[in-house]
Formats: C-alpha cells, structure tokens, sequence
C-alpha cells in the first residue's frame, strides 16, 4: 500500500521546512531508513530518511519550496500502485517562507477577536484619538479615591459635588461622609471656586470626534420615534415630604451601611401603590386597544457608561422598600459594570426618571414606548414654606409627569399625582 | 511564657525536631565543629555527633544537591546556608531542582528539605554579603519561603517547616538572633503559610514580614503617639501568600504600606500591593506607598549603609503621607 | 551467565532500539513534543550496567533516559505514553522524554540539568549512608557533564564522606556537538576521579558483557569499601545529539565505522557464536521487541490526555 512521507518535525520549534533536494527521484527504489530528500530548517539542513520501503511514486514538493510540517511531501509504495494523493489535492508550495509561515499557520485571534479600534477612524486629522470608551460620568473625571468613589455611589451622592481634603485635592472617604452628615455642603457645580484650576488657563482644545456607542444609538432610534409618534403632554406637581424625609432618618438609621434606603425607593413604591388605582396609565397601545397591565412594574432609569439604561422592579406595589432599594441597588450596579442580565431590563409598565441627585428641581421626561407615561422625579429640598402664616422649613419635591395622549388626559394624570401624594405624604402608608 | 532569644528559639526548634525524628539531620557548612557561624547549632556536635551534623566543604551545589537526594529518599535534612547570599552558588537546587521533582514526576517524588540561609544586611558586610534576595525565590512555585519575625515564630515555624514534605527555605535575619520575645512552654508549632496580625490597629495597615516587622512595630509606637494606630500584618510566609488577613485588615483602614527590607523593584511590596489592588480596590481611601531598600548594592560604610536601609522614620513618614 | 539473563539483556537492547525508532518517526509526525535524545548506539553500556546491579541499588541518569527506564523494569507502555504526553505516562505526561521515573524500580529519574543530578546522586547515597545500608547508588551521566563544577563538588563530596556511588561516565564522544578533547581537559575522563583520589577503570561501552562484568566487579567494590567508584564507559551515539540535529561536527565515515561496532549486532554474534541461543530464537525476540512496542504505541496513542486538574496537581506535597 502506498505510504506518504511527510515533512518531519525535526526539532522542538520546527514550523516548516525548506526542501533543498531530491535524493530519490520518482521511479526510484528506496529503503526504509534510506534518504529520500535533504530539506532545510532555520538551523540546519538535515536529510530525511524514508520511513518506508519501497519506490517513490510521486513527489508531492519541488525542490526549493517550503511547506508546513506535516505537509505531505512524497509517496512511497509499489510500483504501479494507486496514488492515495489526487494530484489536485497537493499542497500548494511556494518560495516564499516567510509568507508561508502566515498562511500555514492562520492566527485565529486576528479574526476570532476584531479590533473595533481599527474600524473607528473617524478622520485624518492627527489630533484626533480615536476613543471608543464610552464618556464617564462626572464622578470619573473627579479626583477620587476608590473608596470614596464606592461610597457616593452607595449612597447617592454626586462627586462633582464634593470638595477634596485629600492631597492634591483627592476625594476621600471622610469627604463624601462629611456630605451626609451635612457638615459639608454640596457644592454647587456653578461655583467657580470648585473648578480646577487648570480648566482657568486659556488652552486651545482641538476638536475632538467621539463615535457613538451602540447603546447611545438604541436610545436615539427609540426616543425620535417616542417623541415624534407620541403626543406629550406633562403635569406637574409638588409633594411635602418632610414626613418621608423625617421617617426616612429613622429606618436608615436602624439600616446596615450598604442597605439603607434612598428618597427614590420611597417614591418607587408610592408610584406602584398609586399606579394600583390607575391601571390606565400602567398600559400601552395596541392598535385600537389599550392593555392595562397585570402587574406593576416599575422601571428606574439609571446612568451607565455610553448612556442610560432602565432597569425593572418586577412586582414593585407588592415588595418591600427594602426589597426594591436591594433590587434597584444590585441591578443598576449590574447595568454600570456591563454585567446586565436580560430580566433586569425587561417587562416595565411605567417608567421613573430621578435627577434628584444633581439638585435639579423640576424636568420632564420622554416617555419609554410602549408605555403609557413616564415620572420625571426631582430633588427633595428644604425650602421656605407657608405655614399657618408663617414662613419656615419645610421639604418639598416636585415630580412631572408625561403622558402618551392617546391614552389618557390632564385630569386623570393629575389624580394620579394627587394618589401619589397619599403616599409621599402619609409615608407610613407605603409600610403596610 | 519564657523570654528567649531567636537564636535560642530556632536552636530549641532543631533540637526538639532531632530529638523527635532521627531522619532529622543537619549539614552545613560550620554547623558542627564550629557550632555554627551564627552559634544556632552550638552544641549539637556534642550533643548528636558527626553522624548527624555534618560539616560539608564550601560547595553550595554539594550541600543543597546533596540534601534533595537524601531527602527523596526519605531523611529530613536541614541544610544550612551560612548566608542566603551563597544561595546564588546553588540556584540551580534552590529554584530548578527542588520545587520542580514533586510536580514534574508526576508526584512520586517528595523532598522534605529545609534550606536555612541567614539574610539581611546592617552589619556593615558589603554589597556581596548583606543582601535581602527573599522575593528572587517567593517567584517559584514549588518552594516554601519563610522568614520570621519573632522568637515564638521562628521556633513554631521552622519546626513545621521541618515536618513539611516540600522543600522551604527558611530565611532568618542577621540583626535579629538577639532579639527577645515570649515563646510559649512546651511543644507547638505555627502553621506554614498562614500570615497573622501581630499588633491590632483601626487607622491603617502595615505588611511586613521579618525585619520590617521590628522597624513597624517601632514605627507604630511613634504613629501612637499622634493619634494613629496601625495594624500590623505579618506575612511570615512569602510563598505561599496568605493574604485574608492583609486583605481583612485593609477593608478596615482603608490605608496601608507595605515595608520590605529588599529592594523596591519587583519586590513584595510589588506583589503584595498589586494583590491589594486586584481584591479590593475599591476599600482604598490613598494609595498604598512602599517603604523598601535604596535601589543601590549595599555599602560597607556604616551611614552610607543605613541610609540605604529602610528605616522607623521611613515608615512613619509614609504611614503619615497615606493617612492626608 | 544463564542463558535467561543473556537473552533478556538482548532482547532490553532490541526493545530500546525499536522503542526509540518508533519514538522518532512518532516525533518527526509532531505527536511527540520538546526535546528527544536517543539512546540508539549506546544501548550495551545502560543494559550491561543495570543487569548488574541488585533490586535495592539506585539508578540516576540524565535526559537521555529511555533505554535506561527500560532497562530498570518500566514498561514499554508507560515509557511511550510519557513520551506523547499522556496521563498513564511514568510522569502522568507532566515530565516528558527528559524525566522518566519510578521509585518503585529505584529509578531516580531522567535529569535534564546537565550535571544536575550529580550532587543529588550524592544525597541519595548519603541518605542510604544515614540510613546505614550498604545500597549502591548508580549515577550515569556523559562526557560533557564532567566539565561543569556540580561533578567535582559531587565527587569531591562522596569522596570526602565515603558515599556509594558508582559514577558512570557515557563517554559518547561529544558534548553536543563538542568533541572531547575540545572541551575536557583530559580525553581520558577516568583520569578525573584521580584527582579525588577515587578508584576508576575504563571499558569499551560497545560491548554489553565487558560493561556488565566492569558494573558487578565495580559495584562490588563499592559496597565492600564503603567508596566511589568511576566506570567510564566508551561508546557512541548513533543519531544526533537530539532531534533536529544536523550533525555538522562529525563525519559520516565516523558513524559509519562505529555502526560496524553495533553492540546489539556484537552480542548477536556472540550468542550464536558461543551457542547461548539459535538464531530462530534471536528472531522470536526482535519479533517480541517488534510487537511490544507496537503494542506500546497503541497503548499511549489511546491512553487520556491529563485533565486539567492535572495543572495544580502536585505543585507541594500534602
């Protein structure tokens, strides 16, 4: 039976071999053990013997080419005999060892794993880095610790609000707690005094091109068509929320660190518990049919690297504040390191949006389709009040409401509103 | 508790592991008649005889080669390096030879060795005698490097190290043989590779190991004094790394150094800090400063060599840095 | 000799020999990975030498060590599927062609570092000493070993405290590719346990009966005096260095001359001459070898690959 003779591995670090020369030509007699042809390594030329007897049907390789090990080079076998190798099927050789090297040996990283990096060029211009980390949020741009950078994130707490005691101005972690404590107050981002320095000095800044991340793209695509397709219309209202606030202090402060609540879990599970008494603003459109939703699940949007994501309290009229602080906790800091799973995002039948954080007042919301509206909630801030007359502290918080105009009008979300502040404002309602 | 010294603590240490197992043997060069360049075995010639304490001609390659083959087949050596420095001259056993038998045969062969060898510098012996190599060996697996930093340790360390199947190199300081520390009556042993805190503290956390650990806890009398207490945490075994109670301990504080005697440069504190970075980034409130030897060989002049040397003040002064 | 022990010393040297052929044609065909050094040429010095020795005496070479593991009672098996890395290999397919061992056969191990066991072949005739049995460790290493300072501190050692070692010296010619008298002092390498005032003697390698009887003479003399020995053993590889050797340092009217000195074709004569066997009986062992190895290269072929628990197994002793 006809044998091939491949090109051999003749040393540990062997890739391909040079064949030099033929000693056997094809018609030849040849002993197992006999040489059959000289090849050349990048050490050495060396000859490879016959492993076989018998007489060299075919030489599959001219002299002077390089191929892989393992290539077949020649067949041996007894004269006459059917060749095992279809002349089609040779290998294809060529002079070119180096370029050899590259197609014998195909690197599957360099398909396997496509550099994005290299598809992003946005132009020619020298200046420009191409960059596609997604833009961080402020709190990345700010000198923190890691340390106070986990703790404002826990807690809330907005680092660009924060004054640095650290060296060289680094956020610490008694800067963030001075925050809570009040004893140091935030800082608001318009005053000047908390601009680095650098930022003052006249630079010329080139223009810099940064692609869009596939998730800032989703978001654009889908909220033209809300925008454009949904007929809008907002109300406002404002909440006292000096009770909440007040019992707020008290279950935090029986709270483990890490677990204690924030004004939104509150505001999340009145939400569910007013969304209860009005099915029509938990539902969506379908052709000539509205759907009022089985269940209450309310979507929290939360800030990610690239854009924004809203992640879903499922069942939130019937969990615990606790429960919802954990979930919302544990999802958003899924969302914010890319490890969201399919069910943190899915199935919300009304959506909040909370910018209370950055001591923002009052804004509105597009509306998240298919649902039917979305809560745009504010800053919970102690502000002057009359009462009884007099003018003293009070907090208040106001939220905004949109809502998709094919479904409902101003005077049901209006109610709503009222139903919510049932809630906010008796809070002990959203305990039992 | 007895008040002893670390040379008595490791001299009591092999006596009682000879006593206990006669496959116990030492060699060494000066072990014996001498009674030991550092005095540890003093004694022992009498005591056991040339049988089983064994003076080897000057040849690390000998000694070390030797003693892995006694050991595969089954005694117990402690092979002594009259300085860690001559380790060099046999680190083709230290590092290729005796980490790689149990592994690379597939786990028939077991090489329970103790490689003492005596390190450190400050006692004015030049760049080629007073060095502190230890994280040059902590890179290979296989070996157990150890190096204590008290009497009670050295004493439960070494003995375990003895009882060990692996091959460990022991590595005992040069200024320390005289330092005093309770060491517990009767028999125990301190278990390999476990790292420990040997002074409780809130505010901020120092590893060490060895000689750090006399200059840390001085440190932390003077970090006392305004009002910072730091927490000790002595690694005691370089390879394996224990780091729970580093990491632990760090959680806590927030801050830390790390101080060596070696070399900065690809040091344990390079090792130890990136471990800290890697598990707990998000527990630290500065960055974790080094405190280590100047990137210089060592001089013989005694200023010049002090200066070089990691010193109390050092590690105050870094410990104050990370607590701004 | 009965004629049993004789004919087992001829077929251990045709298994070595059809072992390590298939070896290379296995290694040419990119199954067998790393460095390979054959032992084909010098098969009578490892066969004479081991024949020789009892159970309880201790064998310790370098890289070059299939024959060797052969010889001490490894199966051909076990030496194959190492080879190709497998997990019923001497070394679980951790160790390779280089570190071949069994401590149930007193084979101390295939040792790579070139010179790197001679100190431990002290240590394990010290720990014999410490133990006080009269086991003879046997240490063989090549010519090119004699040149590095692990040799002389090793002899100097076992000289000094009286250890059982018997060094045996496979003087292949060349260190690599480095003749003899290039890189040694002395071309005679017994010459070198002069200096440590040790016993020595010199013998054609080529031939398996003057090795065995040099082995058991010299061996002898080591149990009885409690002191070293150095055998320097002449012999000659016929392949290269290792695989992938291009041989450029010798000259092929050499090899040839020494192929005419094939010790498996010289013992062959010598059993027919003398009448220890017929040469049907010759033939049923080549054919034995033919088969073992055969069945050999099955066996590794289809043993498992280690898993991957493999990886951290063994890195410290429990």
């Amino acid at each position: 039976m006809a044998e091939i003779i491949n090109m051999p591995k003749l040393g540990f670090d062997m890739a391909e071999g040079t064949l030099v020369r033929w000693v056997k030509n094809v018609g030849e007699t040849i002993n197992k053990g006999e040489v059959l042809a000289e090849i050349e390594t990048d050490k050495a030329t060396v000859e490879v013997e016959s492993s076989f007897s018998g007489v060299v049907l075919q030489q599959l390789v001219d002299a002077g080419t390089s191929v892989p090990v393992n290539t077949p080079i020649a067949v041996v076998g007894v004269e006459g005999e059917q060749l095992p190798v279809a002349s089609d099927q040779l290998p294809v050789a060529s002079n070119q060892s180096s370029a050899d090297t590259t197609t014998a040996q195909p690197d599957n990283r360099t398909t396997a794993q496509p550099d994005n990096r290299s598809t992003v060029q946005p132009d020619n211009r020298p200046t420009v880095q191409p960059n596609n980390r997604p833009t961080e949020s402020a709190s990345a741009l700010t000198k923190a610790s890691p340390l106070a950078k986990k703790v404002a994130r826990e807690r809330g707490v907005d680092l660009g609000s924060v004054v640095g005691t650290g060296p060289g101005g680094r956020i610490v972690r008694r800067d963030i707690e001075a925050i809570l404590k009040g004893s140091q107050l935030p800082v608001a981002s318009s005053q000047p005094e908390t601009l680095p320095t650098a930022n003052l000095q006249p630079t010329t800044l080139a223009d810099e091109s940064i692609p869009t991340t596939k998730l800032r793209q989703a978001i654009g695509r889908r909220l033209v068509e809300s925008k454009t397709t949904i007929p809008h219309f907002y109300v406002t209202h404002e909440y006292k929320m000096d009770a909440l606030m007040d019992m707020r202090k008290q279950v935090n402060a029986v709270l483990p660190d890490g677990e204690k609540l924030s004004v939104n879990d509150f505001v999340l599970k009145g939400v569910a518990l007013a969304l209860r008494q009005f099915p029509n603003l938990n539902a969506m459109l379908k052709g000539a049919e509205v759907i009022q939703f089985g269940q209450v699940n309310v979507g929290v949007a939360v800030t990610v690297p690239g854009g924004l994501m809203t992640v879903v309290v499922k069942d939130t009229d019937r969990k615990t504040l606790r429960q919802i602080s954990g979930e919302v906790k544990a999802m958003a800091a899924r969302a914010r390191s890319g490890k969201v799973k399919p069910e943190d995002v899915d199935g919300s039948t009304f959506s909040t949006s909370n910018l209370g954080m950055y001591d923002v007042e009052d804004f509105i919301a597009i509306i998240n389709p298919p649902e039917a509206a979305i809560l745009a909630i504010g800053s919970a801030r102690e502000v002057p009040v009359v009462s009884g007359g007099q003018i003293v502290p009070g907090w208040r918080m106001k939220a905004t409401i949109s809502v998709d105009h094919r479904i409902s009008d101003g005077a049901e979300a209006a109610q709503f509103l009222q139903a919510l502040a049932g809630f906010l404002e008796n809070p002990v309602r959203l305990l039992v | 508790m007895a008040r002893i010294t670390m040379r008595e603590a490791i001299s009591q240490a092999l006596m009682e592991e000879m006593d206990r197992d006669p496959a116990v043997f030492i060699l060494g060069e000066e072990v014996g008649v001498w009674g030991g360049t550092y005095a540890v075995t003093k004694g022992f010639y009498d005591k056991y005889g040339a049988a089983r304490v064994k003076d080897t001609p000057i040849a690390e390659n000998a000694i070390i080669g030797a003693a892995i083959g006694a050991a595969m087949v089954g005694q117990r050596p402690v092979a002594e390096l009259m300085t860690i420095n001559f380790a060099f001259s046999a680190m083709d056993y230290i590092v290729n030879q005796a980490p790689k038998l149990h592994y690379m045969f597939g786990g028939q062969f077991k090489v329970p060795l103790v490689m003492r060898a005596v390190g450190g510098g400050g006692r004015q012996l030049g760049a080629t005698h007073s060095q502190t190599p230890d994280a040059i060996f902590a890179h290979f697996p296989g070996l157990i490097v150890v190096s204590p930093g008290t009497p009670a340790d050295a004493k439960g360390l070494l003995k375990s190290a003895i009882r060990s199947d692996n091959p460990v190199l022991f590595i005992e300081h040069a200024t320390m043989y005289q330092t005093r520390g309770e060491v517990p009556e009767g028999e125990y042993l301190v278990p390999l590779e476990k790292s420990t805190v040997q002074r409780p503290g809130k505010d901020l956390t120092i590893v060490t190991y060895c000689k750090g650990l006399e200059l840390s806890l001085k440190a932390a009398e003077e970090l006392a004094k305004t009002g910072i207490e730091a927490e000790i945490v002595d690694l005691r075994t370089l390879r394996p790394l224990d780091m729970q109670p580093v990491l632990e301990s760090f959680k806590k504080t927030n801050r830390a150094i790390v101080v060596e005697e070696g070399w900065k440069s690809y040091g344990v504190g390079a090792e130890v800090v990136s471990r800290m970075y890697e598990s707990a980034f998000d527990y630290a409130d500065a960055p974790i400063l080094r405190v280590a030897q100047k990137e210089v060989p060592l001089p013989y002049n005694r200023a010049l060599e002090q200066a070089a040397l990691p010193q109390v003040a050092d590690i105050v002064a870094a410990a104050q840095e990370v607590m701004k | 000799m009965d004629k049993e022990k004789l004919l087992q010393m001829y077929f251990e040297m045709v298994q070595i020999r059809r072992l390590e052929e298939r070896g290379a044609e296995l290694y040419q065909a990119g199954k067998i990975g790393g460095f390979m050094h054959l032992y084909i040429g010098q098969e009578a010095v490892s066969t004479g030498l081991i024949a020789a020795r009892e159970p309880r005496d201790r064998v310790i070479t370098a890289y070059r060590d299939h024959g060797v593991a052969l010889n001490c009672g490894i199966s051909a098996n076990e030496v194959m599927a190492e080879l190709l890395g497998k997990v019923t290999g001497t070394s679980k397919g951790k160790g390779g062609s280089m570190h071949m061992a069994d401590t149930s056969k007193n084979m101390w191990g295939g040792h790579a570092i070139v010179g790197g066991h001679l100190p431990i072949a002290s240590g394990l005739a010290l720990g014999d000493q410490y133990a006080g049995n009269d086991n003879v460790t046997l240490c063989m290493f090549g010519d090119g070993a004699t040149n590095i300072g692990y040799f002389h501190e090793a002899l100097n050692l076992a000289k000094t405290w009286g250890l059982r070692v018997l060094w045996v010296c496979e003087n292949n010619q060349y260190g690599m590719g480095t003749a003899v008298e290039r890189a040694s002092a002395v071309d005679e390498i017994r010459q070198k346990a002069e200096g440590y005032g040790m016993k020595n003697s010199r013998v054609d390698g080529m031939n398996v009966l003057k090795v065995y009887e040099a082995a058991r003479d010299a061996i002898k003399t080591v149990r009885e005096t409690g002191q070293p020995y150095l055998l320097e053993a002449m012999t000659y590889r016929f392949r290269g260095h290792s695989m992938g050797d291009p041989e450029r340092y010798r000259q092929q009217e050499e090899v040839k001359k020494w192929q005419e000195n094939d010790p498996i074709g010289i013992f062959h004569a010598y059993l027919l001459g003398k009448n220890f066997a017929t040469a049907a009986e010759l033939d049923a062992l080549d054919a034995k070898a033919e088969a073992d190895t055969n069945t050999a290269v099955e066996f590794a072929e289809a043993s498992p690959e280690p898993g991957m628990e493999e990886l951290f197994a063994d890195v410290y002793a429990d």
